[in-house]
């Protein structure tokens, strides 16, 4: 049998009156890959995450899962699961019967799904805390039930909506790494829902860069960061200095659309510009820790973030008001199509 | 907030006084179930405790309370299902003509008593013909029970928005079994503060009641209306008073205590 993708979306559309919220889509996630739809708020990724589970119909277009046709399906009829923003909690049930709640509905017997739901608390470390209701834990541990209740019911596919939007930064990074492990020990696919650009980089295998209900990129963090396709994305994953136009051709020496990151960039005092560098004053320095981040506005009239390494250049924070040359390496300069 | 002494004095005042105001009237009420006036006259003569046994001989009075008892929970039922049936209607699905039915729904309980009663009365008598009974009491009282169910389920189901039926059918359920094992445990405390206000409405309704009761059907008030100025009932009258007084206290307290962590809308 050859391995139809997990998920197969084929010019997926969804319209609210004359909005596209979802435009054209079309999209093969492998099966067992941690796949990330990674755009600002309004882009249509979460219309794209409910379209899969069934909770919107698509205006046209389909959706194929491991090769069935799923697009006409209700949600209780797909082999997906859903781990909701807001976690979705059962209120008025305790830890345990929302845990095992997917096994409920399905028939099977009270002792059974008690064991299986208390071995999958275990699996997200809340082993104990079965017999409490959902009010009485904390923020992490809600989203470690919604997590449990999800993967109880060995789904084929996960779907994550912003899962880890609700919780502070700490905490945040604890479970990015915990998601990745619960991932592999299960292998299934995970769809992962952020605006979180960084959150998006450190997880996935694949991301899809999402701007109104468009893919606008589709590629691995590494492509998607090194080497965006056009200047939303540029922009929006992690910060870029973008020239276009006259700038352009002043800075980069020819015409097109370009992006370097603030890290690819260094600034020299008491040097002269030449190829692959721009004068200009610094306007700004902010210290953070083990970079500073150098402000300055070029003679060729943008200004530009440069990140400088605290180790190399000790006294970059010192360098507010003065003139100074910013220079990068030509392979550092990312052409953009628009 | 800091109030003056003299402010607090004065709204200590004030508040004794509206509660004398309230509560002394019902305090002659108790007192009257005791008195040996056989038509309430003040001060009472004397003390018996034979009215009260009398009370709960009354045929009249029995009959009247099981009427009311009766209509009430009847129409207690019908409003539970069909409030909660619009309120799905209205929240969960969006239609042409919506806000207009929304208003049509809660209108009665703002109409006026006696309009609703005529317009009934007419209805019923003249254009579908039906003879006055219990039953056209019961569907009168409906029509405004109805409201108190709704505005109770329709504020809640606003607040509690479709993330968790959507979670339930992500896990596999079907419709019947997620409003069996979701929807309804969340609507219970819902359902069960309107339909305690419906059937308190119900059952001191008085003024649409005359219009829609058939000959012979008697319900409490109407019971209480008519026997209240003869002499030998009234002293029943008041008996039946002070059981009411006990009995509400019941629900009120029930409804306080719900109240303390959800919100009941009248």
């Amino acid at each position: 049998m050859t391995t139809a993708p997990a998920i197969r979306l084929s010019t997926l559309t969804k319209s609210f009156g004359s909005v596209h919220a979802v435009d054209g889509v079309n999209l093969d996630v492998a099966p067992g890959e941690f796949f990330s739809m990674l755009g600002p708020s309004g882009s249509g990724k979460t219309t794209v995450l409910r379209l899969i589970a069934g909770f919107e119909k698509p205006t046209s277009g389909t959706i194929e899962l491991f090769g069935d046709d799923v697009t006409a399906k209700a949600p209780f009829d797909r082999d997906v699961n859903t781990v909701f923003q807001d976690y979705a909690l059962f209120p008025h049930m305790n830890v345990r019967d929302n845990v095992a709640y997917g096994l409920r509905v399905r028939g099977m017997g009270k002792k059974e799904r008690n064991e299986r739901a208390d071995a999958a608390l275990e699996t997200v470390r809340l082993a104990g805390l079965g017999d409490r209701k959902p009010s009485q834990l904390s923020g992490g541990q809600r989203q470690r039930v919604a997590l449990a209740r999800a993967t109880v019911v060995q789904p084929k596919v996960l779907l994550l909506d912003e899962p880890l939007g609700a919780l502070d930064l700490k905490l945040r990074e604890q479970m990015q790494v915990e998601l990745k492990e619960i991932q592999r020990s299960l292998g299934i696919t995970f769809i992962f829902v952020t605006h979180d650009q960084e959150e998006a980089l450190t997880l996935s295998d694949r991301i899809a860069v999402f701007s109104e209900g468009r893919i606008v990129q589709l590629g691995t963090p590494r492509e998607i960061y090194e080497a965006p396709s056009n200047s939303f994305v540029a922009d929006f994953v992690g910060t870029a200095n973008v020239f276009t136009g006259d700038i352009a051709r002043a800075v980069v020496g020819k015409a097109g659309a370009f992006s370097i990151r603030p890290e690819r960039m260094d600034v020299k005092s008491g040097a002269k510009a030449g190829a692959n560098s721009a004068s200009g004053s610094v306007v700004e320095t902010i210290y953070v820790g083990s970079n500073t981040r150098v402000v300055v506005d070029l003679d060729a009239g943008q200004r530009v973030n440069v990140i400088v390494s605290n180790d190399e250049n000790p006294n970059a924070d010192k360098l507010r008001g003065q003139k100074v040359v910013v220079t990068w390496s030509a392979t550092d300069v990312v052409t953009l199509s628009a | 907030m800091k109030l003056s002494r003299f402010a607090r004095s004065t709204l200590g005042l004030a508040t004794g006084l509206v509660l004398v105001l309230v509560y002394i009237p019902l305090l002659v009420v108790l007192v009257n179930s005791f008195s040996t006036s056989q038509s309430l006259s003040w001060p009472p003569p004397g003390f018996t405790t034979d009215w009260w046994g009398k009370a709960f001989q009354s045929q009249g009075a029995l009959e009247a309370v099981a009427t009311s008892v009766q209509v009430g929970l009847i129409a207690t039922v019908i409003a539970l299902i069909l409030g909660t049936a619009i309120s799905f209607a209205l929240q969960r699905f969006a239609f042409f003509g919506r806000d207009a039915i929304s208003l049509l729904v809660i209108l009665p309980i703002a109409l006026p008593g006696i309009i609703t009663g005529i317009a009934l009365n007419n209805f019923f008598r003249t254009i579908m013909g039906v003879p006055l009974s219990i039953w056209t009491i019961v569907i009168a009282h409906a029509t405004f029970c109805v409201v108190t169910v709704f505005n109770n389920v329709i504020a809640r189901l606003r607040r509690m928005g479709t993330n968790l039926e959507e979670a339930s059918a992500d896990l596999g359920a079907g419709v019947w079994t997620t409003f069996r094992l979701v929807t309804f445990p969340q609507l219970r405390s819902a359902l069960f503060a309107g339909g305690l206000l419906a059937f308190a409405l119900s059952f001191d309704e008085i003024i649409v009641t005359t219009f829609t009761a058939g000959v012979g059907v008697t319900t409490l008030p109407i019971f209480i209306l008519d026997n209240m100025f003869r002499p030998a009932q009234a002293p029943i009258v008041s008996v039946i008073a002070v059981v009411m007084i006990a009995v509400s206290i019941v629900p009120i307290w029930i409804a306080q205590r719900l109240a303390g962590n959800e919100k009941i809308v009248r």
